[in-house]
């Protein structure tokens, strides 16, 4: 997506946020662009959409690559720190692609995508803040288990690689056998598209969902 | 991968495995869908038992009539609630379309336990109050179930919300449809138990169907 339409499509969050002294630096570069402009925006949004989903892959390219600005701005919004905010926006691609279907274009589409964005941001909000729970610093970590001897570090590694192989084994097949050629083989797209007979788009759709699955489980989420 | 090619990357295969797809019907269209449901159930218990003596009821004590009418209103609006907050982007005031008829519901029903016993009514003892509580349980986890089933096609970004709706509807319904074959006088004992069947179709549905429509 280029840095010019990631600019311009930032522009209708202005009326879909809500005040906020947060918002108000980063959002100057924007705030600019006239109501109707926005609400043009949004319409040719929801013409592409409606066009994907009649299966127009063109107008869905236009739509999704307009969207990732739309995203970042939401998730920002939620208090999503720089360095997560792409995940949000991997993990409302997502989404969005799993739920073309609620989408109305007598709508907005912004609203609907603002919704699913704002919930997917929350999400990755909570995944951290559970993360940071379990996870120790570093000096308190060595203060407690510097004595830990090698014999019961190596048995903890492989018992997490058994969960992880029981957890694989878990995964749909289409799932597996992402996991199976790209991460456990190390193939490429294309040696693993040759061998599995999908196209090389299924196979990353799955492992990317493969690996979202895995790190639901492995780390108690939902 | 930079971020920015990773996104590339996915939307170029998102829309590589674009495929067409049908529309979700307008929720209100799916809430009727639902009702009909419901009605055809009324109708089955209409045929078997008659509307004389809920009319009877209903004539002597119109609080029973009015709180009836609540209960039915609650079933409808709280369906409908449920099936548009599941779609994404719908404003969050949606939830509170079921409230006035709730408060009718439960403030009717309430008011018909203070007043007199009805003469030539049978009181309801703990025994057959127990029955009510049996019906109202019963026929909510088929609505709710069906309900869940509809909703899950959505993407309701709000499950636990989604999930007291989807019980709150049910479980106004099968108290509407309990009063079709309710031929007892109301006490503060089988209020009670209404409201405690009702608290366990609610609280059952924000539990379970909280976490079934989360992962939808």
């Amino acid at each position: 997506m280029s840095a010019s339409s990631s600019l311009t499509f930032d522009g209708p969050w202005v009326l879909l946020r809500q005040p906020s002294s947060r918002r108000l630096n980063s959002d100057k570069a924007v705030s600019t662009e006239t109501p109707s402009a926005s609400e043009q925006a949004d319409r040719q949004r929801a013409a592409w959409m409606a066009a994907a989903q009649a299966g127009d892959q063109r107008a869905y390219t236009r739509v999704l690559n307009d969207s990732v600005a739309l995203i970042r701005a939401v998730a920002r919004r939620q208090g999503v720190a720089v360095d997560a905010l792409d995940d949000v926006v991997q993990e409302t691609l997502l989404t969005v692609h799993r739920v073309r279907h609620t989408y109305d274009p007598t709508r907005s589409y912004d609203a609907w995508l603002a919704a699913i964005a704002a919930r997917r941001a929350i999400d990755i909000l909570r995944s951290h803040g559970r993360r940071e729970q379990r996870e120790v610093h570093d000096e308190f970590a060595f203060d407690t288990h510097a004595d830990r001897d090698d014999a019961s570090a190596g048995a903890e590694r492989a018992q997490e690689a058994q969960r992880l192989r029981k957890a694989i084994k878990t995964l749909s097949p289409g799932q597996r056998e992402a996991v199976e050629q790209l991460g456990l083989k190390e193939r490429s797209l294309a040696e693993a598209a040759e061998q599995t007979g999908r196209n090389t788009g299924a196979l990353k759709v799955n492992l990317h969902r493969a690996l979202k699955t895995l790190r639901d489980r492995l780390h108690g989420e939902p | 991968m930079s971020d920015a090619s990773r996104h590339d990357a996915l939307i170029d295969a998102l829309g590589a495995e674009l495929t067409p797809v049908r529309r979700l019907l307008p929720p209100w269209r799916r809430a009727l869908g639902w009702l009909l449901v419901v009605s055809a159930i009324a109708a089955v218990l209409f045929m078997r038992y008659g509307c004389t003596t809920m009319l009877r009821r209903w004539d002597a004590l119109p609080d029973l009539g009015v709180g009836a009418c609540g209960g039915v209103i609650t079933a409808i609006t709280a369906a409908l609630a449920a099936f548009v907050l599941a779609v994404p982007g719908r404003s969050l005031k949606w939830a509170w379309l079921p409230v006035p008829s709730t408060l009718l519901w439960i403030g009717a029903s309430g008011l018909g336990c203070l007043r007199l016993h009805l003469p030539g009514t049978p009181v309801v003892d703990m025994h057959v109050a127990n029955d009510c509580l049996i019906f109202i349980t019963s026929y909510s986890v088929p609505l709710s179930a069906l309900m869940i089933w509809l909703i899950r096609r959505a993407c309701p970004l709000r499950p636990v919300m989604t999930a007291v709706l989807i019980g709150l509807a049910s479980a106004a319904a099968s108290a509407s449809l309990l009063e079709i074959c309710h031929s007892y006088d109301a006490t503060a004992s089988d209020l009670f138990l209404h409201a405690l069947a009702i608290a366990i179709v609610i609280g059952a549905n924000a539990a379970m169907g909280g976490r079934l429509l989360s992962r939808a």
